[in-house]
């Protein structure tokens, strides 16, 4: 009740303050009006997670909150209040070191991260202040501040442009950090804004701050002495956002509006959440089970020693009389203090050190991640990065791959391959073109040595020059990465270094495509595009109107006019968009290149012209300027002009522009495909130009049937939206899911057996659609829809994403049935929240910045490395781990249970059976190295036969080997284990008289035998499933055991003054000279390894399906290689 | 953990200024290097387990373990071994008596003696042990209620014992010596062994009391405070434990180096068993000469003095006769088990090399050379 209505009252408070009033330059716009100085957060960003105050108990309190630690440390309170048989330093020692060790490894970070921040807060900025420039660290900028920025440098906060030294009031920014797009954008200032910005009296009014990048809303109150307040309203062309970067413009001015957190990219940036592996989880599970038998043990224990201490004369026999205390204590109390006790004597069984050990090993073992020399990229000079060690074998366990296109699977670098004029092929052929660049065809459907007309060729590449809205970089001399020095075929004096800025890296490919045959572009003057064809002559042409490029419409359009007076027409498009619009009879000559080209991954587009009569030009230029001046449905209104103007075209050819891949793109999706993984392609780029990437990685094949779930598909049916989306969503669920044969086996994944390969299209504003539907129930049943359909395509395409959504998508994977693991690659800014949200987030070091690499988890040079990461990394580390982790319950079930079977025999009374020195050594001496080595340097099936059968990563997939199965087996091999080696020495000790002149042993030789037994067990259980002996392994594990030995006869050799029992003076050595402790020893040594050397040899028995002979027969191959 | 990162993060360099964005960032070569540690590539050995490496192990094992278990099982057998009850449980026992009547208080110590007959002489040096049942002396209140560092002959812990020792610790507020109760419940029983001759009278069989505790215990972990001499000036600020009937110093007066800490028996009890049915080694009996047995079959009796009270707790008590052997007293377990796990061995060889050649002639030429 009081919840509600406290909810309600925040809430109004919300609705309160939904929009902000920002001061320009912090004065007042009506002077009637005070400054409410509103509170708005400052210009920091924090990303560091501590301060020096709140770090001990922050970190302390994050340390406990691990089910492990917080055991430790009631185990440690344990034994320091309740009279116990071991020590407290026996765990509190490790635990306390564990603990400081975690401490100072997140204080170091975090101390990174302030670092990071700092360098960022105190960037300096230039702010106007009172007609001053004032230079000021980026972290004081103030909402309202007027701030300046210059050319390539990033805007310190979310700004409204103001001014810009542009003389067209508009200036470039390059969103690549943001959302990956690295083309130009213009911004535009807001209209009517006196030159000086000192006198300038302004409110501005916008919305809180909220994530989505490409919505803005807000208003601008101009106050001009006196009169009457002009409005005038933002959008998102007038916002400069943080992290965008300033290009081709000198300066600008901007008022700050949202600074610091609240700036659309810290928004979009979730912090950085610790992230758990699933062994991790797995762990967990595991530790619940023994936390569960050593309870259930104490238990048992207590109940069984309150049974057997009421029979008279077992609880206080004369020889051993309770002290006054004991005697006094209440009896409930002393239960739970037996209770206790007895879980302190088991509590090895979870031992401190199995945390430590893991650790160290992820910590060590990523070492190699980052010594690799595959990983070398000499490119960059850099090899691959670890960010985070706590997910290597979560590398082994990746179900789907979330990749970003841009920069990831492509090398954004657009470069034009070939074209196709009327039907004839023309290939590009570097070195060898000809003065008109025009090289024999070689293409199987036109006939060689044929051309095109001479005058056609030239008309099209006209075209290509004049059908864009490419501009000229101003700056010549200007030597930056984004002029592409093109130098046309042997005429170096003639080309200029020119470079072109466009919004679409396509348009400028074209435009230096028709550069190389001879066509350049040379600007744009005052409505005069310049451009001189192939005889060196300029030719100018009247640029009449543009009819611009969107995205359902699919092409663009320019009406120019020739010096001749003729007026022209050029358009150019998909070819779904194009065929339509021409004659009929020219298009089938260009389909068959076009289709050929798409397939093979390449972006085409179609150019079509038409000569327009002066009648035809005088209606459409009436009709366009009509409609722009519309103020309602003026979207509508335009592009029923468009529509109507680009018919009856003639069709000039085709062109076939290459987004190059990344190297070994394809090859890379494939194996990743083999290995079991789904891929997805998240991007915020055009769905044509992502559709042809996934086409040339080779996601999507030939055959496979393309499910799209877009606005245009949605737009096509002339329904509702919302039915649209309904049916399509249950017709694609029919096809795939209902439709697909049953599988075979659970197991098996869908690939294999599914006949139909699907691929799944969709964009973000449909994403936002199914996600966020209108009724909650319909969300929900949609999601599961969409999810179901996308589980069973071989491909995902998403378009359109704002980096939020595809952390969304990353999410609703992961949290969908079974919780898959998730990975996510990308290069940008924009992938970062993905990167963030996947299990795993791996970044490349491309060329958007640092950003992504700084928010991975791994960073590798190359998309190609990502095959090596998982296929063998990821899954020698998962295998390695996986048994690492089994081992420890294992040893530490069978090192306990003996100490639990004593028990029956000592009176119940939490006599430990091995002295305290061998119950603190066992897992952090004798038996943790050889483990740890294993963890380091296995390799059951060698790197190479990894890499080459990408399917064996399907052996692990699904957690394969931390499951209940493999748990359950080395659960009772250490039941086993321990059984025998207690009642194998329990049988021996029914006449403890075992040396040969007589003497007998006692309690601790009885322990000391059983121990030994155990260590040589334990290590060499480990011996027979180590696959791969270097001589790091035969050092540690040889070298643990002759340790054990020295440690023995050294620790029972003297009487230590520390001491106060010398309970294991030479008893050891004691033993060695019982023959019959040696043949016990070696006996039960054996009978405990017995069984696994016979199930090795059954497992291998059972023929071809069975998993071992194949890797046997893969190892005999590989080892016949070498 | 995260170093690795870090250092590599580190070398990245400053950033060259766009804020928060980190643009290109300058970076040294650090092409890894190319030595087989670090490329996970060290020259390894390849085991795998199949049958054909197997096969041989498992007859090795079979053929080493069944002659092994062999000759324990004999070895154990030829072991002599009698044992007798003497608690006094039964009315008809002649211990019952001294059982029964048994008081903390009284002065004079009873006796009784239990006749016995050996079917088969003894014929090497017989160990005479005494056997507790039911007495748990590896309880964690008795195990830990002993000051090692008193018996080490630390001056200090003579006067202060340790802690641990408690309730055995003082008595009339003179610390105890030994301390705790391992020391105080020391078997006190005598136990003589006479030899009846066909004419019916005793003999009484010589019991060497030396030897019977571990060389290392003896001289090194158990020492007299101030030297084997002069034990009653050494002990003379202490108490005797509560149950003892006689001070430490007077276990045996008639050998300074078998008194105090340092007598055998004390030493042998401290030792305490692993089990709650136990057996201490008590007296040898030592073999005179190679023509006569060390102990003939015949009639004997065991004279016991019975001061040690087991029947509160409800144990036993036992006198137990055993030759020794290589491996030890009287044990088949040994023997057994070895033949056994030398046969399922042998067997499990026999059957893998059946299924080996019947169902896996394929693999066979692939398995062997490996």
């Amino acid at each position: 009740m009081l919840r509600r209505r406290l909810n309600r009252l925040l809430n109004n408070d919300e609705r309160r303050v939904d929009s902000r009033t920002i001061f320009v330059g912090h004065r007042s716009g009506s002077p009637n009006d005070a400054i409410i100085p509103a509170k708005f957060c400052d210009n920091r960003i924090v990303s560091s997670k501590y301060t020096v105050w709140n770090f001990l108990p922050k970190n302390l309190f994050e340390q406990f909150r691990r089910i492990a630690n917080f055991y430790f440390l009631i185990i440690f309170l344990v034994q320091v209040i309740v009279d116990t048989p071991t020590s407290p330093v026996t765990s509190g020692l490790p635990l306390f070191f564990v603990i400081t060790v975690t401490a100072i490894k997140q204080g170091y970070e975090d101390w990174l991260r302030h670092k990071a921040d700092k360098e960022v807060n105190t960037y300096p900025v230039t702010v106007l202040e009172d007609g001053r420039r004032i230079r000021k660290e980026s972290e004081k900028i103030k909402v309202g501040d007027v701030v300046e920025v210059e050319e390539d440098e990033t805007f310190p906060c979310d700004l409204i442009l103001l001014q810009s030294s542009r003389e067209d009031a508009t200036c470039f920014v390059t969103t690549a950090s943001l959302d990956g797009e690295s083309n130009h954008k213009s911004h535009y200032t807001v209209s009517d804004i006196e030159r000086d910005l000192e006198s300038l009296n302004a409110t501005i009014e916008c919305e809180q701050p909220q994530p989505d990048l490409y919505k803005f809303v807000g208003r601008m109150h101009i106050y001009k002495n006196d009169q009457e307040p002009v409005v005038r309203s933002l959008g998102p062309e007038n916002l400069l956002l943080k992290g965008a970067t300033l290009k081709n413009t000198q300066k600008i001015y901007g008022v700050a509006v949202y600074t610091g957190m609240e700036t659309k990219m810290a928004l979009n940036y979730q912090g950085k959440s610790q992230k758990r592996s699933a062994v991790e989880k797995s762990i967990n599970a595991f530790l619940i089970v023994y936390l569960c038998i050593l309870v259930s043990k104490a238990l048992v224990c207590t109940t069984l020693k309150y049974v057997w201490q009421s029979k008279p004369g077992q609880d206080e026999p004369w020889y051993n009389q309770k002290t006054q205390r004991e005697k006094d204590t209440n009896i409930y109390l002393k239960m739970f203090t037996d209770f206790l006790s007895f879980m302190v004597l088991f509590n090895f069984i979870i031992p401190v050190s199995m945390y430590v050990t893991v650790e160290m090993q992820k910590f060590l073992g990523s070492f190699f991640i980052a010594w690799d020399k595959d990983f070398y990229d000499p490119e960059i000079k850099e090899g691959a990065l670890v960010n985070t060690s706590d997910l290597n074998e979560e590398l082994g366990q990746v179900e789907y791959v979330f990749t970003d296109k841009t920069g990831t699977l492509t090398q954004n670098n657009m470069e034009f391959i070939e074209c196709c004029i009327d039907g004839f092929q023309y290939k590009h052929r570097d070195g060898s073109a000809e003065m008109d660049g025009f090289c024999v065809p070689d293409g199987p459907v036109s006939k060689p040595q044929q051309k095109a007309g001479r005058e056609k060729e030239e008309l099209f590449l006209r075209a290509l020059c004049l059908c864009h809205t490419v501009q000229v970089k101003e700056s010549t001399d200007q030597n930056d990465d984004q002029i592409d020095g093109l130098v046309a075929d042997g005429e170096v004096s003639l080309q200029d270094q020119r470079g072109f800025i466009a919004s679409s890296p396509d348009e400028v490919a074209l435009v230096k495509g028709a550069m190389r045959y001879g066509f350049t572009f040379l600007g744009l003057e005052s409505k005069n595009m310049k451009i001189r064809n192939s005889n060196n002559d300029i030719e100018m042409y009247e640029l009449l109107h543009v009819l611009n490029f969107d995205p359902v419409r699919r092409r663009m359009s320019v009406i120019v006019r020739a010096k001749s007076g003729e007026t022209l027409l050029f358009c150019k498009g998909a070819d779904s968009s194009i065929f339509p619009r021409v004659r009929q009879e020219e298009v089938e000559r260009t389909r068959t290149h076009v289709e050929r080209n798409a397939t093979e991954g390449y972006r085409t587009l179609c150019v079509a012209f038409k000569y327009l009569s002066a009648e035809e030009y005088r209606q459409a230029d009436e009709g366009l300027r009509e409609a722009r001046l519309a103020l309602q449905e003026r979207e509508e209104k335009l592009m029923a002009v468009y529509n109507q103007l680009e018919t009856g075209m003639s069709l000039i050819g085709a062109t076939a522009v290459e987004d190059r891949l990344q190297e070994e793109a394809a090859e890379t999706m494939e194996a990743l495909q083999g290995a079991g993984m789904k891929i997805w392609v998240l991007t915020g780029d055009k769905m044509e130009t992502a559709k042809s990437t996934c086409y040339a990685c080779r996601l999507f094949q030939r055959n496979t049937e393309l499910l799209e779930l877009t606005v245009r598909t949605l737009e096509d049916g002339g329904k509702r939206r919302e039915e649209r989306l309904h049916d399509l969503l249950n017709e694609y669920h029919k096809k795939t899911v209902q439709d697909a044969p049953p599988f075979k086996g659970g197991v098996t994944r869908s690939w294999s057996c599914a006949s139909q390969d699907y691929g799944f299209i969709i964009d973000g504003a449909t994403l936002s659609m199914v996600l966020n539907s209108s009724s909650e129930s319909s969300s929900h049943c949609y999601k599961n829809l969409f999810l179901q359909i996308c589980q069973n395509c071989t491909a995902v395409l998403c378009c359109r994403m704002a980096p939020l959504q595809k952390a969304q998508i990353v999410k609703m994977v992961k949290n969908s049935k079974g919780s898959p693991i998730t990975l996510s690659i990308g290069d940008g800014a924009n992938d970062v929240s993905m990167i963030l949200e996947a299990h795993v987030g791996i970044g490349i070091k491309g060329k958007e910045g640092r950003q992504a690499v700084r928010n991975s988890d791994y960073a590798i040079p190359k998309l190609k490395h990502l095959k090596k990461l998982l296929l063998a990394h990821g899954h020698l580390y998962y295998v390695r781990i996986a048994h690492l982790v089994q081992y420890f319950f294992y040893k530490n079930l069978c090192f306990i249970l003996p100490q639990f079977l004593y028990q029956f025999f000592c009176g119940y009374s939490q006599q430990p059976l091995y002295d305290a020195a061998y119950l603190t050594m066992y897992n952090i001496c004798f038996t943790s190295m050889p483990i740890l080595a294993y963890s380091l340097f296995e390799q059951h099936v060698p790197m190479e036969v990894l890499l080459d059968n990408a399917t064996l990563y399907r052996e692990i997939a699904k957690n394969a080997m931390l499951r209940w199965g493999p748990f359950l087996y080395w659960t009772v091999l250490g039941v086993f284990h321990g059984l025998v080696f207690f009642f194998g020495v329990r049988y021996l000790f029914t006449n403890p008289a075992l040396q040969d002149n007589g003497q007998v042993f006692g309690n601790w030789s009885y322990g000391t035998i059983v121990f030994t037994i155990l260590v040589f067990t334990v290590t060499l259980t480990l011996a027979l499933d180590t696959r791969h002996w270097t001589w790091i392994n035969h050092f540690v594990i040889w070298g643990s055991l002759a340790f054990y030995v020295f440690f023995s006869f050294f620790w029972g050799g003297i009487i230590w003054p520390f001491l106060s029992q010398q309970r294991l003076y030479f008893v050891f050595a004691n033993m060695l000279s019982s023959v019959s402790a040696w043949l016990v020893i070696i006996l039960l040594i054996l009978v405990s390894l017995l069984p696994e050397i016979l199930l090795m040899l059954f497992r291998k028995r059972r023929g071809p399906n069975a998993r071992q002979p194949s890797e046997c027969d893969l190892l005999q191959t590989s080892r016949l290689q070498l | 953990m995260m170093a690795s990162s870090y250092n590599a993060k580190e070398e990245d360099g400053p950033h060259s200024g766009t804020p928060g964005l980190g643009g290109a960032a300058v970076t040294k070569s650090k092409k890894p290097d190319n030595t087989a540690f670090k490329q996970q590539r060290l020259v390894a050995w390849q085991p795998i387990l199949t049958a054909g490496t197997v096969l041989p192990a498992f007859f090795v094992i079979g053929i080493f373990f069944i002659p092994i278990g062999i000759a324990l099982f004999v070895t154990s057998n030829n072991i002599k071994e009698f044992e007798i009850d003497y608690t006094g449980v039964d009315a008809d026992s002649p211990c019952y008596s001294c059982a029964k009547d048994f008081s903390w208080n009284s002065t004079t110590s009873c006796t009784c003696s239990v006749d016995f007959k050996l079917e088969q002489p003894f014929e090497s040096n017989v160990f005479m042990y005494y056997g507790l049942s039911n007495f748990y002396q590896n309880h964690r209140r008795y195990v830990k209620s002993r000051d090692d560092s008193q018996l080490y002959g630390d001056l200090s812990a003579l006067t202060n014992p340790s802690k641990e020792c408690e309730p055995y610790r003082t008595s009339n507020g003179l610390p105890i010596a030994p301390c705790g109760a391992i020391a105080n419940s020391l078997f006190n029983d005598t136990l003589e062994l006479y030899y009846v001759d066909s004419n019916g009278t005793r003999k009484e069989i010589p019991l060497v009391k030396k030897g019977i505790a571990w060389w290392t215990d003896k001289h090194v972990k158990f020492r007299n405070p101030g030297g084997n001499d002069n034990l009653t000036v050494s002990f003379e600020g202490n108490s005797k434990p509560v149950n003892w009937r006689k001070a430490v110093y007077e276990l045996d007066p008639t050998d300074s180096e078998n008194n105090g800490f340092i007598n055998e028996d004390f030493i042998v009890w401290m030792r305490t068993a692993a089990l709650p049915t136990f057996r201490k080694l008590y007296r040898i009996i030592q073999k005179k000469s190679s023509n006569t047995a060390t102990l003939p079959s015949g009639n004997y009796v065991l004279e016991i003095t019975y001061n040690y009270p087991v029947l509160s707790f409800d144990g036993r008590k036992r006198m137990i006769l055993s030759t020794i052997s290589w491996m030890g007293g009287k044990n088949p377990f040994l023997g057994i088990a070895y033949l056994t796990v030398g046969s399922i061995c042998f067997f499990l060889g026999v059957v893998l090399l059946i299924i080996h050649h019947k169902y896996d002639t394929r693999n066979t030429s692939a398995d062997i050379p490996s």
